[in-house]
């Protein structure tokens, strides 16, 4: 197998309170995947996407980036590489016009004139944007401003999209012209969600989370069908709805060859 | 939200005065104040003169005068001590509309007033005419440190989020049937201050976190891509 473009290995951290979030996480994603983060909030989701770019450093075990140690030296480029889209675009959004927040993050990496400008254009594409250059972020609809906010890291181009629930607040049309955006890069995603027919419509493969450890991964429409799992671990369906009775045809299938088990465990 | 374009104070508009550079008309103001301040009563030619100057530039900006007038409300404080200034000053008394009044008061007060008429329909006229990023970039150019043109942008661009969740506490307070109409009320108001400015200060915890993520070291980045 390649190198995991996210390698998480046996991560435990405690907040300096001494609440402890994770306790020997475990994770691999590799290039084209595209992975829905499942549990229930205070599953330690959020702690574990932090830890990804090195905004929080690991108790123990360890995380590394397309074989980079997430470590302080890395730090310039492990962020360039690991794109979060936090989910409050107001947060994400701090510059006075769309076209100088997506220019943010290229011009931290050090382009300038033409190029950075080329960038800013791509990323505003990608999502649909462009036409939206110069207005000021607080006079977008939420919606565009989550689509502004996916674009400022994309314009990084980074190796992995690490969005934190994407489709939280949108109206169902937001909804989903973000999973089309979404669905057309050419990028490893890791969504945060709790959002179950928004990750079983867009990640072949599902991570849950709980009490911090991994408790279970593998296809999505297996997770969400295991109703032992889900109710151990306070996930619900909403009202309605039934992975079995969604046309398999509709599901999205893994775009690279994905290993079904971990790639470590098998005979090398 | 606000409307499609620019600020509060921000009237749309196509003339010479909104094209105008704004590190220019930043310029202009402050030796245009500088200049109205210096000059004393004695010479109201001169003053006459700056007035003219003014209106000349407001009708060439085309924003309407009411829009401004408008506006001036925030003069009101100035206005007031100008009108106690007489009343309150000491020195020789002169009798004004059957009021007997300080003399050096009455000229204080009426300089005072003028300058500040002057003034704040001047600045209102910049804000009028010029967009809050041109303004920032203006500022940026005529070299103002870049740590105080950074906390400006934050300012303009939080303010209308900040604005947003005040009013969003107001409406919940008030749906739960509360009115700020007597004193013993303001203990409430005092608490969701208190929890504003917390909620503020946890959003700057999280704009840096932003900021961080993408790469953000200690400066932000020259300017737009041009």
């Amino acid at each position: 197998m390649s190198t995991p473009v996210l390698d998480v290995r046996g991560l435990a951290y405690a907040y300096p309170d001494g609440h402890q979030a994770l306790y020997g996480v475990d994770l691999h994603v590799h290039r084209g995947e595209r992975v829905a983060l499942l549990g229930p909030n205070g599953a330690g989701k959020t702690t574990l996407v932090l830890h990804l770019n090195g905004v929080l450093t690991a108790g123990a075990g360890s995380v590394t980036v397309g074989g980079l140690p997430v470590e302080k030296r890395h730090l310039a480029e492990v962020r360039r590489r690991v794109g979060i889209v936090f989910q409050d675009p107001d947060d994400q959004l701090f510059m006075g016009s769309v076209r100088d927040d997506v220019a943010f993050g290229p011009a931290n990496l050090g382009l300038r004139g033409a190029e950075l400008d080329a960038r800013v254009r791509r990323a505003l594409d990608q999502v649909g944007m462009t036409e939206h250059l110069d207005r000021p972020p607080h006079h977008l609809s939420f919606g565009q401003r989550r689509r502004v906010a996916v674009a400022t890291v994309l314009a990084m181009e980074p190796d992995v999209l690490v969005l934190d629930e994407p489709s939280s607040n949108l109206d169902p049309a937001s909804r989903r012209e973000l999973a089309d955006i979404l669905r057309a890069l050419d990028v490893t995603v890791l969504m945060v969600t709790h959002d179950l027919p928004y990750a079983l419509e867009l990640c072949p493969r599902s991570v849950v989370l709980a009490e911090g450890q991994v408790v279970a991964d593998g296809a999505t429409y297996d997770v969400l069908t295991d109703d032992a799992l889900m109710r151990a671990h306070r996930l619900e369906l909403p009202f309605g709805f039934d992975p079995r009775t969604v046309d398999p045809a509709l599901l999205p299938t893994a775009r690279a060859a994905q290993p079904v088990v971990d790639s470590d465990s098998l005979p090398r | 939200m606000g409307g499609a374009h620019g600020h509060r104070l921000h009237f749309h508009g196509h003339s010479p005065v909104h094209r105008a550079p704004a590190h220019l008309k930043v310029v202009a103001l402050v030796v245009y104040m500088l200049g109205v301040v210096a000059l004393p009563l004695s010479w109201w030619p001169a003053l006459v003169a700056a007035a003219l100057l003014l209106a000349g530039v407001v009708a060439s900006s085309r924003v309407p005068p009411t829009y401004l007038l408008k506006r001036m409300v925030v003069e009101t404080p100035v206005v007031v001590s100008a009108v106690l200034l007489p009343l309150v000053a000491h020195g020789p008394r002169t009798e004004l509309l059957g009021v007997e009044v300080s003399e050096s008061g009455l000229h204080a007060g009426a300089k005072l007033l003028v300058s500040a008429t002057l003034g704040v329909l001047a600045s209102l006229t910049l804000a009028a005419t010029t967009e809050a990023q041109d303004l920032l970039r203006g500022l940026t150019r005529l070299r103002v440190p870049s740590l105080l043109v950074q906390i400006m942008g934050f300012m303009v661009r939080y303010l209308e989020v900040v604005t947003d969740d005040l009013r969003r506490m107001k409406v919940a307070r008030e749906s739960r049937g509360f009115s700020a109409r007597d004193p013993r009320q303001w203990p409430v108001l005092a608490r969701s201050a208190g929890a504003l400015f917390i909620r503020s200060f946890e959003r700057g915890e999280r704009v840096h976190l932003a900021m961080l993520s993408r790469g953000y070291t200690g400066t932000l980045p020259p300017g737009r891509a041009e």
